[in-house]
């Protein structure tokens, strides 16, 4: 699914000078722990639906291969984290949406879930 | 052996360095020096032989060294169809010049360009002479020479740093990179471990391998933040076979370090977990991607990650990923 789909679904505004670039997104995935994120991303290229906006989410996509971040609940982050995203060409978007309704919102739209983890059995 | 089989850098990587581009380059870098004038006293019947013969659809018009108007195919028309080709280019030239100066960015005359619809700008040098002239294609033309040379310089940065390996005669030859990370200081966190990751990636990782390494060190690199005052050290032994990871610290050390590997086991004080760390995973997610990690640490004398990742040979999948 193409970025600037999702952005339009959710209502979305680009916050980076970096652009959506056409960029085509391939799975999708929520958190607020950045060590899910870290787990759980494949090697496609993924979204990250969050409500943290500290420097660390914008590494943490990094190290993930997260290739662009949808800010829930209006949450705009502050300008360093703005600056880094922009750095490294990571494009930062913010929705109104709760993280749960944006999920929904994208998973009916038809971005498939990034990452499935057995339970351990004791 | 090449411990890589590189996949090149991503399609947005490429456009944004293209944006780049734009705001770097110089009109005189892509402008045409040599510029072919006309003098307002030729007639419109001349300069459209003069045009024909140069392959160009407009002009600066020059009298006694001075800029004075530009003249267009455009107004060309306009004389042919008024019925006076022997009409003066003075009379038919328009007299409202809009200029590039040579040292401004080439993104400024794109702006003219889309502001105005012309297809050519005069450029000036600071003394308000003319210097050249700069159209639309002069800048495109100038933006692939200038992508081409800076891609030909990665290609064989690339090249040569994935082919260290080969070209260094030893019985073992590994690379060591070293970064130091500052303990409880959560801004530059993982400022390491993104150095890390493109040196790797120049070395040629294969992507799969790239990113076990690469979200290990991140997490080894969070825990130097979070558990030492002084922080420590973050490094990488890379050879064709393996790339073994360690930080090093000289913090309190761990009591039990059968228990940290367990999910969900954290002594992570809490501003930690606000800011979306600390929730007992990090050594969990370095166990998980590497091919064997272990602790060696005794309370009050520091601590020793080590993770080793071992490299598929080219060609190969990157090796084992998500085991459960």
């Amino acid at each position: 699914m193409k970025l600037d789909d999702i952005i339009t679904i959710l209502e979305g505004r680009v916050l980076t000078r970096t652009g959506t670039n056409d960029l085509e997104i391939q799975s999708c995935g929520s958190a607020d722990l950045m060590s899910d994120v870290l787990a759980f991303q494949t090697e496609e290229s993924g979204l990250l639906l969050t409500g943290l906006t500290n420097q660390q989410v914008i590494r943490t996509a990094e190290m993930a291969n997260i290739n662009a971040i949808v800010f829930v609940r209006g949450k705009i982050p502050p300008q360093s984290t703005i600056d880094l995203a922009e750095e490294l060409s990571i494009p930062l978007i913010s929705c109104f949406h709760s993280m749960y309704k944006a999920s929904g919102l994208l998973y009916n739209a038809g971005l498939p879930d990034n990452g499935v983890v057995s339970i351990p059995c004791r | 052996m090449p411990v890589i089989n590189s996949k090149n850098g991503k399609e947005t990587d490429q456009l944004t360095r293209v944006q780049e581009l734009v705001y770097e380059l110089r009109v005189d870098e892509v402008m045409t020096a040599d510029v072919r004038t006309v003098s307002p006293d030729t007639t419109m019947a001349e300069l459209m032989a003069i045009m024909r013969i140069n392959r160009i659809s407009g002009l600066p018009v020059v009298e006694q060294d001075e800029m004075v108007g530009i003249v267009s195919l455009e107004d060309l028309v306009k004389a042919v169809a008024d019925g006076h080709p022997e009409d003066s280019v003075r009379n038919r030239m328009s007299r409202k010049i809009v200029s590039v100066r040579a040292d401004e960015r080439a993104v400024q005359a794109v702006k003219l360009f889309a502001q105005h619809g012309f297809g050519r700008l005069p450029v000036l040098d600071s003394a308000g002479k003319l210097v050249g002239i700069l159209t639309g294609s002069d800048i495109t033309r100038g933006l692939l020479r200038s992508l081409s040379t800076r891609y030909h310089a990665e290609e064989m940065r690339r090249y040569r740093a994935s082919h260290i390996f080969e070209d260094i005669d030893s019985e073992e030859t590994s690379l060591v990179l070293r970064y130091h990370v500052a303990g409880r200081d959560f801004n530059q966190g993982g400022q390491a471990s993104s150095k890390l990751k493109r040196a790797l990636e120049r070395l040629g990782a294969n992507p799969p391998l790239l990113r076990r390494v690469s979200v290990s060190a991140y997490e080894a690199e969070m825990n130097l933040i979070i558990h030492t005052s002084n922080g420590g050290e973050l490094r990488a032994e890379i050879s064709p076979h393996r790339i073994t990871l360690i930080t090093e610290d000289d913090g309190p050390g761990i009591s039990d370090v059968e228990a940290v590997f367990q999910p969900g086991y954290t002594t992570a004080p809490d501003w930690v977990r606000e800011l979306g760390f600390g929730a007992g995973m990090g050594l969990t997610n370095v166990k998980r991607f590497s091919d064997e990690a272990f602790i060696e640490s005794h309370p009050g004398s520091g601590t020793r990650l080590t993770a080793i990742f071992n490299v598929p040979p080219p060609g190969g999948d990157g090796g084992s990923d998500d085991d459960q």
